[in-house]
This record gives C-alpha cells, structure tokens and sequence, in this order.
C-alpha cells in the first residue's frame, strides 16, 4: 500500500512534466519517422524498418535513466526524501517506488514504438510481443541507472551525465545509427563489451523470429541488469544513511 | 515527563565536531527553541533526533526510544518540516497531503478526517488544487508543516521554518505555529531571536556544536542583566571568546 502511494505521487510527477512526455514518447517516435523518411528516399539497410524500431525502442529507454535520476536526485536537493525518511516507509519501499512506475512508461514507449512501426510497414507478428518483452531487462538496466545516478549527483550533474553524454554514448555504442564493424577496433571491441549493442541484436533477433541467436545477447543483457541494479540499491541506501 | 532525554550526544564529521557532548531535556509539551548562529549545530542536532543520521557518540531519548536502537518506533512518534520546503512541486496540496496520509497507512475515512483538521488549521481549503510548486513561500512552509502534522506526531521538529520568508508571511506562519503550542512538543531551530521570543517556553543557545546556555527568554536575560533577549544572546555566545 506504502509502495503503490510513494509509486503513485512519482508517476504523477514525472507525467506532469511535458519535457518528460516529449522525450519519453514523441522522441522516439519522431526518429523513427525521420529516419524511415529517409529509407524511402536512401534505402539503407540499418534503417530497414524491421532493424530500426528494436534500436529506437532501446535507445527511447535512455530516457528513462534522466526522468528516474532527476526525480531522485531533486527530491534529494529539496529535502522531500528527507521528509520521507522519517516517516515509517522503508527502504526497499523507496527503491520499488522509484523503479516500478517507470517499468509501465518503458511499456507504453515501446509500445508506440512498434505500433508506429507497424504503421510504417512493420508486419505485425506474434514476434513483436516477444520482442516487447524481452526489451524489459534493458528497460530495468537503464531505470536502475537512473537511481543510481539519483542518487550520487544533483540535477545539474544528471542533466548533464544522463541527459547528454549517457544518451549519445548509449546511441553510438549500440549499433542503432552506424554499423560499428564499420568503425572497427577499439570502439568495436568496447561497444561488444557494453550492453547496448546486445539489446539492439536481441531486439533484432526476436523481432525477426531468430532465436536461436539471442542466448549471448541475452546474458549480456542479463548481467548487466543485475550488476547496475545491485549498483545502484546500494547507492541508494549509502546516500540514505549519509543524511 | 520529559519527551526528549539528550545525553552526551556528539556528532563528528572527520575533522569537524558538528554536536559536541550535548546534555538537554525537553519536556512533554514545551515549545523548544534551539538558537545559534549558522554552524552551530542546531540542524545536526534535529537531524540526529529525527534518526536521519547516527551519533558518533552518546545517546538519546525520543518520546521514550533509543535514537540509536530503536529508530523505527521513534519515526511513528515525530513529525520533521525540514529546513527546505521538502513539498512534491507537480502535486497539488491535497495530493501533498494524501501522499503523506498513505505513507501513514491511514484508512479512506482517517485520510478525509486528516485532511480537513489540518487545511483548516493552515488555512490551505482554497488552495487544495493549486500546485504546490506553485504557491508562495509562505504558503509552502504551511503545506510543510501541515504534512508534518498528518502523522499525528507528539514530537514535531520544525528547523528553520520561516528562513527566506518576508516579515509578513513569517509573522502569518507564527500565528500557525502558535496554535500548535501545547498540543505537542516542538522543537524549533532558528536563528531568528524574535522568533524564539515570539513562540518559546524555553531556549537553548548553540555554538560551535556546544549547548552554552538553557532558560526562557526571561531567565536568559536575567542571567546576563540584558535589557533585550538579542543582547541577551549577544552576551552568551561573547562570553565564549573571551
């Protein structure tokens, strides 16, 4: 009941802030558009409609991390967590509180996504709501990334971290705009070794019913849940301690 | 009876010694103010009594628990209003106010019942669906208040809740405050001396992390042969340097 009402007042904050709506689900589905424009005109085989909307679904959840961040991060600087820390909620009560509104607003962004890619051309198969569903782990990663980074910096560093650079190195490392063999080396080899990529394949591969491709994709995926989600819990709980 | 039992409580920072060996006692229903000048210690003290932050020595008691055992059942007995506003901007004040009875785990009915004491005794009932973020500075601080309130608290600490405020809207928020004399203990930290004059039973003046002195503002200003509690004020925190 603690956590549906803390839930509850999180949503509404982030919903009521029309930057959040515009990045969270007209972004996404404006690059999309955008980028499909160009197909028509260009064909180019990265932007093929079926390889496009995994990796605009997955690069939308980067702005999962800045609303999620900003939340916690001005509810540090305002003193309301503080307030909160003295009434009987506890801290796992927070923790599910800021992640599990954000886990439908990942929903309802990958939604668009495919339903304006189905508009677009996209044959609507059973594999979509595969695809839908093995996006959430990253969805989780990136939500978890924003407690975290909530939790270590003040609103100007996240509009800074996770607004600029966290999006732009999540785009470039994930295969979405450029194919990275095309870059090659270093960048490759460290773009492999993050998880960004492998949710775009994973995407890609579920979409296009090829799964037995995903199995790496998804340990990747996987790992790095879990490490970012284990990160930032015990951020959360040491910045709660530090009051 | 006292509500809050301070012994040698220290709170230390690396090389700073923010609280140092506090002894005090506050009893059940006084009005406390805690006066200093900015440093002194006051929002360190609040913050070890409310359980956000652990002692690095000594202890306390709140409402008859352990600030160092027994957090959990000291966060049922006390309200905070921190020294910012600390209000959800993007809710309204009645939504302020309903987040806070549902973190209280009150029913529908204890919530309706909640919400119409306290908009009454702040003055919020024509501006329940304004935006929090929204409303004056003055305004602000009641909402504050006021959410502090919904948990019943029989201690409320109230730090700095007028800082930042004209002198009309900080004498308005007196007058609120005021009414919650005697209904339960306070615990005020300001560095306004008016204020505490204004609202106190009894003062205690902080600097540099020590308690130097304990008394109404008339025992104050006896104590220093002071003509006004500022001077009175001026006198204690002196004496220290010389």
């Amino acid at each position: 009941m603690k956590i549906w009402t803390f839930s509850k007042r999180c949503t509404k904050e982030i919903l009521r802030d029309p930057i959040n709506l515009f990045f969270g689900l007209g972004f996404p589905i404006v690059l999309l558009l955008l980028l499909s424009a160009i197909q028509a005109n260009v064909p180019v085989e990265l932007f093929a409609i079926e390889r496009l909307t995994p990796g605009i679904t997955v690069f939308g959840f980067s702005f999962l991390t800045l609303f999620s961040a900003s939340l916690i991060a001005k509810d540090r600087e305002s003193a309301f967590l503080q307030r909160l820390y003295t009434t009987p909620l506890c801290a796992h009560e927070f923790i599910l509180g800021y992640i599990l509104p954000m886990l439908p607003l990942a929903l309802a962004q990958s939604l668009c996504c495919y339903l304006v890619a189905n508009m677009l051309g996209l044959p609507f198969t059973v594999n979509i709501f595969y695809a839908l569903l093995f996006h959430l782990p990253m969805a989780v990663f990136y939500i978890s990334l924003g407690l975290l980074f909530g939790s270590i910096l003040n609103s100007k560093q996240v509009g800074g971290i996770c607004g600029a650079l966290l999006t732009n190195l999540s785009a470039w490392l994930s295969g979405v705009w450029f194919d990275l063999s095309l870059v090659g080396g270093a960048f490759e080899t460290i773009a492999h070794a993050l998880p960004f990529v492998h949710a775009v394949e994973l995407g890609r591969a579920v979409l296009n019913g090829n799964f037995t491709e995903i199995s790496v994709h998804v340990l990747f995926v996987i790992f790095y849940m879990l490490a970012v989600s284990a990160g930032a819990v015990l951020l959360f709980l040491r910045q709660m301690k530090k009051q | 009876m006292e509500a809050i039992k301070i012994c040698n409580l220290t709170k230390k920072y690396r090389d700073l010694l923010a609280v140092d060996q506090l002894n005090l006692e506050i009893k059940k229903g006084e009005f406390f103010s805690l006066l200093g000048l900015n440093g002194a210690g006051k929002t360190t003290t609040v913050k070890m009594l409310s359980c956000l932050i652990k002692p690095t020595a000594g202890d306390a008691t709140v409402g008859g628990y352990s600030i160092v055992r027994q957090s959990e059942e000291i966060k049922r007995k006390i309200g905070v209003s921190p020294q910012e506003t600390a209000i959800a901007p993007n809710l309204s004040v009645k939504e302020n106010l309903e987040l806070m009875c549902g973190i209280q785990g009150f029913s529908k009915e204890k919530t309706a019942k909640q919400m119409q004491i306290l908009s009454e005794q702040f003055g919020l009932q024509k501006i329940l669906n304004k935006k929090a973020g929204k409303l004056s500075g003055g305004f602000q601080r009641r909402l504050s208040i006021a959410m502090a309130l919904i948990g019943e608290p029989e201690i409320l600490f109230l730090d700095e809740p007028t800082l930042g405020l004209d002198v009309i809207a900080r004498s308005e928020l007196w007058d609120v405050i005021r009414t919650l004399k005697g209904k339960v203990t306070v615990i005020l930290t300001t560095h306004y001396m008016e204020e505490a004059e204004a609202l106190s039973d009894s003062v205690g003046i902080m600097k540099n992390g020590k308690l130097l002195a304990v008394g109404t503002v008339l025992e104050l200003m006896r104590q220093t042969s002071a003509d006004k509690f500022e001077n009175a004020f001026i006198s204690i925190v002196k004496e220290t340097e010389k």
